[in-house]
């Protein structure tokens, strides 16, 4: 367990443990349960740590878009564009790389460098769509102070459409591009043997490597910076923060930015990962990343959370998947009823685990009271 | 003058929630008539059984909306109560689709079968209602999160209900629910809507329910000690969403005589909290105004025919929606509107102290 490093005098010696880490510490423990459970009773590929790495390979756009969503909701705000951002900008980015976008195919001439040059212009325009995306969101959230929910369901709907309106095919991006792009990180002492005997060494994406830099980069921010504490200042309560002289308006809004901004850098990543735009990719990603968040330890009240906890939820929430799989229940329907399941499980936890330590609480169901009090007289 | 000028205000501020939604239905029908006069114009034509019905653009954005407009309505007391918004009432209505069909294969299709399978399935979907209106009253979830459950696994339920196919189902009678009753020319899913309106009327009429639930989203506490049971009145919002999304998938399965359980209704829980929003309720709870979302719901859905007047594809419209949305929110932004009625009064003082100058000027 952490301890704040800060103590004043005459504080007694026990701090009792916050929030944060309480359902943080939860959901750590409940995935390295399930995934011992998983390696003892379905054994399998859960022995090999390439299942892990491959759930990470699969997964870094959803770790970054759950950051994002887990900074936004600390202020207690909701973002629920970043998924057809992520979709919007793998379009773009694969169009770049294609040559289909004229101003870029004449920028690299113009520029007379070679077609590995168009990874950088994807680079950047992903992170000019996420900015601009950000920023537009941002400041009609925290300027003009209109609900989030609404303003960022007309950027979901935004790139939704621009999607399609780019291209309704699906468009591929060119091999030689991607070759370098999927190159893969071996990691050579956690390699498995396969059939033949032969050990091939566990491998990453670089998508990872950045997923996971990015991971470190917002807990740094969340923890050791002005604007990080300033975030869970106004999520907890915004009226404080204010009477406290935080800026409230430009935390949201910075908070709004770097959501937008982050889920460019993950639509750059999804593109990595699958190499093809499409107008159905990360379709319900942003409901994903809510409930990753949720499973957690973030509170869409605001004001509590982790980014740590959140890559925990990414990893169990896609642990359960593969294990409803791997255990034979290949039907569609199985994976959404568990993780509907999980959701409930672990909503009621974080419930019952607040009102225990009489923060927010929660009252017996009617029929339930009559009952108890019935057993009471 | 003062007085008028307070007349004034105190009339839009009665009247301003409705502001926003008739602007926007009178900008649609506006642009609209320039681009096409005989857009709204209503011809009566023989349908394929050979009754005489009404057709042209109106009457289908009327019936179009209808599902839209049952949602939102619930979706409005929904968000009066709890101060959240309900995402998972497309797949509410895909279950309660489902297991209407069901009913409905499991013998031949009969009124009684109909009738049987309508009240199945709305009790079903209000059990269902009672679920997420017990994790929201009772544990105090957020309703978004809480009601993420089954948006996340109802359709799978739904799919599971009827074994992982998509029956149809064919019948005079569920033709007649769907499109029209034989010898009326008005489409039934109009005449459900009216009904539905009416009971809400009346409910809000006869009861303090209104009042009660407007009571608990302002201030949950002094609702209770008024001796409102805040509990109760917050699960019953649910319930009544879990009914009108039974009628909205019934509308639906009958319009299509099929079930898709992937396709039916799909996002429409965005549209009906966009059409609370847009009939200028607050998503944050406290007072409502159920006009205001059949209004919105109708201005969606006017949009939406519009779009696909002028030949955009079905995929394209949600880009140029968003663009119509932000544009109404921000005209209905507390803060532009104060900042617009700061320019408007400015402007009107300047007038007077000019008008009153000119005047000296001319008694000098």
């Amino acid at each position: 367990m952490m301890k704040s490093n800060v103590s004043y005098p005459g504080q007694k010696r026990k701090e009792p443990i916050s929030d944060t880490m309480l359902l943080m510490s939860i959901t750590i423990g409940i995935f390295v349960v399930m995934y011992a459970l998983a390696m003892i009773i379905l054994k399998g590929g859960f022995l090999k740590p390439q299942m892990l790495f491959d759930m990470l390979n699969d997964n870094a756009y959803l770790i970054i878009i759950s950051c994002s969503l887990t900074i936004v909701m600390i202020t207690g705000s909701i973002d629920i564009s970043v998924g057809s951002v992520t979709a919007l900008v793998t379009m773009v980015d694969v169009m770049i790389l294609n040559g289909n976008l004229h101003l870029f195919d004449g920028l690299q001439k113009a520029l007379g460098v070679g077609e590995e040059f168009r990874i950088v212009f994807a680079a950047i325009m992903s992170l000019a769509i996420g900015l601009a995306f950000g920023v537009v969101q941002g400041y009609l959230i925290a300027y003009l102070e209109i609900q989030p929910f609404i303003i960022t369901l007309a950027g979901l709907f935004f790139g939704r459409g621009m999607v399609t309106i780019i291209s309704v095919d699906p468009q591929k991006a060119p091999q030689d591009l991607m070759d370098i792009l999927q190159s893969r990180i071996n990691i050579p002492f956690l390699g498995s043997p396969n059939k033949k005997g032969v050990i091939i060494p566990a491998h990453i994406e670089i998508g990872v490597v950045i997923a996971l830099v990015i991971l470190i980069l917002v807990f740094i921010l969340l923890r050791k910076f002005r604007l990080g504490r300033n975030f869970y200042a106004v999520g907890g309560n915004m009226q404080s923060a204010l009477m406290l002289g935080v800026n409230v308006r430009r935390t949201r809004f910075l908070a709004h930015m770097l959501s937008g901004l982050l889920a460019g850098i993950a639509g750059f990543v999804f593109m990595m990962h699958v190499g093809a735009g499409n107008a159905t990719n990360a379709t319900a990603s942003e409901m994903n990343a809510i409930a990753t968040s949720i499973i957690g330890g973030t509170l869409l009240t605001g004001g509590v959370g982790n980014v740590i906890g959140t890559m925990f939820g990414v990893l169990t929430l896609t642990t359960i998947k593969a294990i409803v799989v791997t255990s034979g229940l290949r039907d569609p329907w199985w994976q959404s009823i568990t993780t509907g399941a999980m959701l409930c499980f672990f909503i009621l936890l974080q419930s019952v685990v607040l009102s225990r330590r009489g923060r927010g609480g929660f009252h017996l169901p009617p029929w339930l009271k009559k009952a108890e009090k019935k057993e009471g007289t | 003058m003062e007085k008028t000028m307070k007349k004034q205000s105190g009339f839009l501020t009665n009247y301003s929630q409705l502001l926003i939604p008739l602007i926007a239905v009178v900008l649609l029908v506006i642009f609209n008539l320039i681009r096409d006069p005989g857009f709204f114009s209503v011809g009566i034509a023989a349908n394929n059984n050979g009754f005489p019905v009404l057709q042209g653009n109106l009457i289908s954005i009327l019936n179009g909306a209808s599902e839209l407009v049952i949602l939102s309505m619930g979706m409005t007391l929904v968000t009066a109560a709890s101060g959240g918004q309900d995402i998972s009432v497309g797949a509410l209505a895909a279950i309660a689709g489902s297991v209407f069909v069901k009913v409905l294969k499991s013998g031949p299709i009969t009124g009684w079968s109909v009738i049987g399978g309508f009240v199945l399935c709305c009790v079903v979907a209000m059990i269902f209602g009672a679920f997420n209106g017990t994790l929201v009253a009772c544990f105090r979830i957020q309703p978004m999160i809480a009601t993420l459950i089954l948006f996340t696994c109802g359709r799978s339920v739904a799919y599971w209900i009827n074994g992982g196919a998509t029956p149809t189902v064919e019948s005079p009678i569920i033709t007649a629910i769907g499109s029209f009753i034989p010898g009326i020319p008005i489409p039934t899913p109009i005449l459900i809507v009216v009904v539905t309106g009416i009971i809400f009327a009346l409910i809000f009429r006869f009861t303090n329910l209104g009042l009660y639930i407007q009571t608990v989203g302002i201030n949950q506490g002094a609702a209770r000690l008024n001796g409102i049971n805040s509990i109760w009145i917050k699960l019953l919002a649910f319930i009544i969403l879990g009914a009108c999304c039974s009628i909205a998938g019934m509308i639906n399965v009958s319009r299509l005589s099929l079930i898709n359980h992937e396709t039916i209704l799909i996002n429409i829980e965005m549209d009906a909290i966009l059409a609370v929003a847009i009939g200028g309720n607050s998503l944050g709870g406290g007072k409502f105004r159920m006009v205001g979302s059949i209004i919105g719901a109708y201005a969606i859905q006017m949009l939406t025919i519009t779009l696909y007047a002028m030949k955009v594809p079905s995929t394209d419209v949600k880009a140029y929606k968003a663009i119509v949305i932000i544009i109404l929110v921000v005209m209905g932004s507390p803060v532009v509107k104060e900042k617009f009625g700061r320019f408007w009064s400015n402007m009107k003082r300047h007038r007077q102290r000019t008008g009153s100058l000119a005047g000296k000027e001319a008694q000098s």
